[in-house]
C-alpha cells in the first residue's frame, strides 16, 4: 500500500485526526478517487498499485497502445481536450517513449468503448493520471518491441536501439520497423513498473514547443467542435426551464407551441419539458412563446444579493461541520505584532462562451450519447440510471465544447439530450443551452470565506497561524441520475445527493488551506457546509483561490506592518527548494528588487502557491496603475513563473499560465453572480461583465522552469490562487488600502480611497 | 420567402423564414462551422462576421435584412491547408485556447485590418472590446494582430512583434 504523496505528508507534520486518516486507511480506494482531482465518483479499481499514473487501474498495454501491422500508432487516453492542450501534450509524451514522429500517432480521446475510464479531466490531473500512464505504457511496448527485434537478431536486448521514425536498429545495421515486429507480439499484457524511461538528454520530442494539434480547425472553421457535428436526420431541440436552478415555469402555453409549423415534438416528462422542430430557429422561437409563463420559486431562498458581508452572512448561517485540515504546535517566541482579517469570494460563473451542447441518438435499446462532459464515463453511468437503461447500452463520446473551467452545464446538457432522444428513437438530437440558461442552471463557482490570525515574533518570523475556510461542496459532479437536472425532474425525481468534501491532501474548499510555509504553530479548519443554497459544483482551483489569496494577502499584511520586504518574508518561511526557485525566478524577470515603490497610484504585488501542495508551482509579480479617480486598477504588466515538472510542451504550459493569471484577474476584480429574491439575476454578459481587451495587462511573461525529466506536476489551475493574490498585494502596495472582499472593483476600491 | 444571399463568393437561394438569424442559415444550411452562437444578444462577439466588409454580430441579423449584400466568415479568410494571413498569424502566436471565440476574434480583427492596415496597441484594444474570451488568450489575440501588421509589411522578426 502506497500514499500518493508520503514525505510531504509526514513531513508537514499534517494532524492525524482528521480528514487524512481516512484517506490513509481507505488507501487504494481513497487513492483511485483522486483521479480527476478527486473530483467525481470512486473513479475505476486499482487493481495494480505498484503502477504509475492510471496504469494502476487499467494495466494492459493495448488499452492505451496499439501498433498496427503497417506501423500507424493509436494511442488512447480517458482525458479529453478542453482547450487546454493535453491532445498535443499526450501525442508529445507518447511520441518521445515510443521514440516515433508525433504525425505516426492517432490519439484517441475518452469514449466509454475505446478508451479506459481514467475519472474526470479536472483537478489538473491529465499528465499525472494519464500523460504517466501513457509515458510508462509506450516504455513499456518500446521495451518490448526492442525484445523481440533482439531475438529475431540473436543479439542483447540492451544492443538494440531505435532510431525516432518507428524503426528498431541492430548494431550491425540490421533493422526492423515497429508495425512488422509488434505484429508476432501481444500488447495484451500487464505493463511491469520498471520499463525503462528515455533520457532527457535524448529526448527529441518531449519539451517541444510543437503547435497544437487542434488549433488549425479553430482557426478556418473546420469541424471543431461538438457543436459541429451533423447527423442525417438530426433534429434541434431546446429545453424549457424557469429562468434559474429552483425555479419552475407555470402553465406553459404548450397548445400554441404545438401548433407552431416546423414544431416537430413536445416532450414533457414529469417536471422535465423539451421542444423539438427540425430547424433551430423553430425551436428557439417555440422556446420563447413557453417561456412567457409565469414561473415560482420551488426551492430554499437565493442568498442575500451582495459582497463581501452578505457573502459571510449567508455562509455564517449555515450549519458547519468542522474538518480539522493542520494543527502543529511549536516553541516560538512571543507575538510581537499580528493581524487578524476576514476574506471573502462571491459565486462566480463558469462563464464559457459557448453555452452546453450534446447531441444524443437512441436507436434499437441502445443510447449514442456526444458530450463535451469532462466525464465522459460518468455521463454513461448517468444516463443509464436516469433512464433505465443497462450501462452498456449507453456509449457516451467526448467531442470538444468551448471552455468549460469546471463543471459547467455539459453534464446536465447531456442528460437532457439523451431523455429528448429516448422519446424520439431513431432521431439524432441536438439541443444547445440558450447563453440565459448556461447562466441560470449552470452549477456555480461556491461563494466563500476565511478568517485568519497571524502573529510575526521579534525575529521577523511567524509564530503562529490560524486560517479558517467556510466553503460548501465544490465537489458535486454527477455520478448517478440525481447529479443533473434532468433527473431532478423526472417522475418519480431522482434527488440530488448529499454534498461532501473531498478529503486532504487535494481538498475542495479546503484546497490550499494548508500553508505550504514553515509557520510555527499553524491551525488550519475547515467549516464544511453540507447545504447549499445556490447549486454549486467545481469550479477551476476550487478552494485554492480564496485560500491562496487569504495567506497570500496576510503574508503581505503582516510584512507590510513590520517593514518586511514581501519576497523576502515568503523566502524566510519557505524550505522547499522548487518553491523558492519559481519564486526567485518571477521576482528575477519581473526586476522585483528595481521595481517601483507604491506612490499612491502605482504599485507593486507578489504571491505564490504550489498547487494543492502536490502540483504545479506558481509564482506571480505584478504591477498595477491605479486611476484614484475612478477606482479602476490596471495591470501594467504580470511575470509568472511555473514548475510543472517535465514540461510535455513549454508554449502550452505558458498559453495556460497566461489564460488562468487573466481568467483570475477577471474573477478576483469585477465578477459576483448577483441573485433577486427567486433566481439568479446574472444571465447575460451585461448582468455578469467579464474582463474586456481594454482590460486586460499591458503584458504577461511565463517562465517556464526546466525540470529534465521530473515527474508530471499538472499545470492549468496554478495561476488562479497566487495571481488573485498578487493584484489585492499590488493594490495595496500601490493604494495602501488592502481589499479583502472580492470582487476587488473599480466601486469597491473608489469606496476604500475616499475622496480624491 | 426565398431569399438569396452571397456568402464567401457564392451565392445561396434559401427558402426560408426571413426573420432567421444569419447565424442559422450559415451554421444549419450552409454548414459553414466559422461563426459560433455564444449568447445571440450581440454582447460576445463569437458570432462575428463581415456583411459589406464591416464586422457584424450574425445572431441579430436577420437573413431578409442581408439578401444581396456580401457575407464574409471565417472560413473565407483561407482554410486550414491554406491559411490567411490573419489565420497564420494565430497559428504562430498559438492563439487560442478552447478557441470558441477565435474565429469571432478573427473576423472582429481582420476588419480593422481590411480599414487600417497600421493600427497601434491602443487602436487594437478598443476595436477589440466588442468580443469576449473567457480563457484569456486577449495577450495572444493581440501579439497575433500585431504579428499580422507586421507581417503584411513584411517583417518577420519575431522579436519585432513579441514583447
Amino acid at each position: 500500500m502506497s500514499t500518493p504523496h508520503p514525505t510531504s505528508l509526514s513531513r508537514r507534520g499534517f494532524l492525524t485526526g482528521g480528514a487524512l486518516v481516512v484517506s490513509f486507511a481507505l488507501a487504494p480506494k481513497a487513492f483511485a478517487q483522486l483521479a480527476g482531482g478527486g473530483e467525481g465518483g470512486a473513479g475505476p479499481a486499482v487493481v495494480a498499485p505498484d503502477l504509475k499514473g492510471s496504469l494502476k487501474s487499467t494495466p494492459w498495454l493495448d488499452a492505451w497502445i496499439r501498433i498496427d501491422a503497417d506501423g500507424r500508432v493509436t494511442v488512447f487516453t480517458g482525458k479529453v481536450e478542453l482547450g487546454q492542450g493535453i491532445r498535443t501534450a499526450l501525442t508529445q509524451v507518447a511520441a518521445e517513449e515510443l521514440d516515433i514522429l508525433p504525425a505516426a500517432i492517432t490519439l484517441v480521446t475518452a469514449d466509454t468503448e475505446r478508451t479506459p475510464d481514467e475519472g474526470l479531466t479536472a483537478g489538473s490531473h491529465s499528465m499525472q493520471d494519464s500523460g504517466t500512464a501513457i509515458q510508462n505504457a509506450a516504455a513499456n511496448v518500446r521495451m518490448l518491441l526492442a525484445a523481440e527485434a533482439a531475438r529475431d537478431w540473436g543479439v542483447a536486448a540492451d544492443r538494440v536501439t531505435t532510431g525516432g521514425d518507428g524503426s528498431l536498429h541492430a548494431p550491425d545495421g540490421r533493422s526492423l520497423p515497429y508495425g512488422e515486429v509488434a505484429a508476432r507480439l501481444s500488447l495484451h499484457v500487464q505493463a511491469v513498473p520498471d520499463a525503462p524511461l528515455r533520457r532527457p538528454s535524448d529526448y527529441r520530442t518531449l519539451g517541444l514547443e510543437l503547435p497544437r494539434v487542434d488549433i488549425p480547425a479553430k482557426l478556418t472553421g473546420g469541424p471543431a467542435y461538438l457543436h459541429d457535428m451533423r447527423l442525417p436526420g438530426m433534429l434541434h431541440a431546446r429545453v424549457v426551464r424557469g429562468p434559474s436552478v429552483g425555479t419552475s415555469l407555470q402553465s406553459p402555453d404548450l397548445d400554441a407551441v404545438a401548433r407552431m409549423p416546423g414544431v416537430v415534438r413536445i416532450v414533457r416528462q414529469g417536471g422535465f419539458l423539451a421542444v423539438v422542430a427540425e430547424r433551430q430557429w423553430t425551436a428557439i422561437q417555440a422556446l420563447r412563446h413557453l417561456q412567457r409563463a409565469a414561473y415560482a420559486r420551488t426551492q430554499s431562498p437565493l442568498p442575500a444579493d451582495g459582497t463581501g458581508d452578505a457573502v459571510a452572512a449567508t455562509l455564517k448561517a449555515l450549519p458547519a461541520r468542522d474538518i480539522p485540515i493542520m494543527d502543529t504546535s511549536d516553541p516560538a517566541g512571543p507575538a510581537v505584532r499580528s493581524v487578524k482579517a476576514r476574506y471573502t469570494r462571491p459565486w462566480i460563473s463558469h462563464g464559457s462562451i459557448g453555452p452546453s451542447c450534446a447531441i444524443a441518438r437512441y436507436v434499437d435499446g441502445a443510447m449514442t450519447v456526444w458530450t463535451h462532459s469532462q466525464g465522459t464515463f460518468d455521463v454513461r453511468r448517468v444516463v443509464a440510471e436516469l433512464l433505465g437503461l443497462p450501462p452498456e447500452k449507453v456509449h457516451a463520446i467526448h467531442a470538444e465544447g468551448a471552455g468549460c473551467y469546471g463543471q459547467n452545464g455539459a453534464d446536465d446538457v447531456a442528460a437532457d439530450a439523451a431523455v429528448i432522444a429516448k422519446a424520439m428513437p431513431g432521431h439524432p438530437i441536438r439541443l444547445q443551452w440558450m447563453r440565459e440558461q448556461e447562466f441560470g442552471w449552470e452549477p456555480l463557482g461556491p461563494g466563500m470565506m476565511t478568517e485568519l490570525e497571524a502573529a510575526l515574533g521579534a525575529d521577523n518570523r511567524i509564530v503562529s497561524w490560524r486560517h479558517a475556510v467556510w466553503s460548501n461542496p465544490h465537489n458535486n459532479r454527477p455520478v448517478g441520475a440525481g447529479g443533473v437536472l434532468a433527473g431532478n425532474e423526472a417522475d418519480p425525481p431522482f434527488p440530488a445527493p448529499e454534498g461532501k468534501p473531498i478529503p486532504m491532501p487535494e481538498g475542495d474548499g479546503s484546497r490550499n488551506s494548508n500553508p505550504l510555509y514553515s509557520f510555527a504553530n499553524t491551525h488550519v479548519v475547515y467549516h464544511f457546509l453540507k447545504n447549499m443554497p445556490v447549486r454549486v459544483s467545481a469550479l477551476r482551483s476550487l478552494g485554492a483561490h480564496l485560500n491562496v489569496f487569504s495567506i497570500e494577502s496576510m503574508l503581505d499584511e503582516l510584512a507590510a506592518g513590520a517593514g518586511i520586504d514581501p519576497l523576502a518574508i515568503r523566502l524566510d518561511h519557505m524550505r522547499d527548494e522548487r518553491a523558492r526557485d519559481v519564486m526567485q525566478a518571477a521576482a528575477d524577470r519581473f526586476g522585483w528588487s528595481k521595481r517601483p515603490k507604491g506612490d499612491g497610484r502605482r504599485g507593486c504585488g507578489m504571491a505564490f502557491a504550489r498547487y494543492k501542495n502536490l502540483g504545479a508551482y506558481c509564482a506571480v509579480a505584478m504591477e498595477v496603475e491605479v486611476d484614484r479617480e475612478t477606482g479602476r486598477t490596471l495591470v501594467r504588466r504580470a511575470v509568472a513563473a511555473v514548475d510543472c515538472g517535465q514540461p510535455a510542451n513549454p508554449d502550452g504550459v505558458r498559453n495556460q499560465i497566461e489564460g488562468g493569471l487573466v481568467q483570475s484577474l477577471s474573477w478576483t476584480g469585477r465578477e459576483a453572480v448577483r441573485f433577486a429574491a427567486d433566481r439568479r439575476a446574472s444571465f447575460d454578459w451585461s448582468s455578469y461583465p467579464i474582463l474586456r481587451f481594454d482590460d486586460v495587462p499591458g503584458s504577461v511573461e511565463v517562465v517556464v522552469m526546466d525540470r529534465p525529466g521530473a515527474p508530471f506536476l499538472g499545470t492549468a489551475e496554478a495561476a488562479q490562487g497566487p495571481s488573485a493574490a498578487a493584484l489585492a498585494n499590488a493594490i495595496a502596495d500601490a493604494t495602501g488600502v488592502r481589499l479583502r472582499d472580492m470582487p476587488l472593483s473599480p466601486e469597491r476600491l473608489k469606496a476604500a480611497l475616499g475622496p480624491v | 420567402m426565398t431569399v438569396t444571399i452571397t456568402v464567401n463568393g457564392a451565392d445561396h437561394s434559401l427558402d426560408i423564414d426571413p426573420a432567421t438569424p444569419l447565424l442559422y442559415v450559415l451554421r444549419d444550411d450552409l454548414e459553414l462551422n466559422g461563426a459560433k452562437y455564444g449568447c445571440g444578444l450581440g454582447q460576445c462577439g463569437a458570432c462575428t462576421v463581415h456583411i459589406d466588409g464591416k464586422p457584424a454580430f450574425s445572431c441579430l441579423t436577420p437573413i431578409g435584412a442581408v439578401a444581396g449584400r456580401r457575407i464574409r466568415t471565417v472560413e473565407g479568410l483561407g482554410s486550414a491547408e491554406a491559411p490567411g494571413l490573419l489565420q497564420q498569424a494565430f497559428e504562430k502566436e498559438q492563439a487560442a485556447q478552447c478557441g470558441y471565440c477565435i474565429a469571432g476574434m478573427l473576423m472582429r480583427a481582420q476588419a480593422l485590418l481590411d480599414r487600417n492596415p497600421d493600427p497601434d496597441e491602443v487602436q487594437i484594444r478598443a476595436h477589440m472590446q466588442t468580443n469576449l474570451c473567457r480563457c484569456g488568450t486577449h495577450m495572444r489575440i493581440l501579439r497575433a494582430i500585431r504579428r499580422a501588421v507586421a507581417m503584411r509589411k513584411g517583417v518577420h522578426s519575431a522579436q519585432e512583434v513579441r514583447p
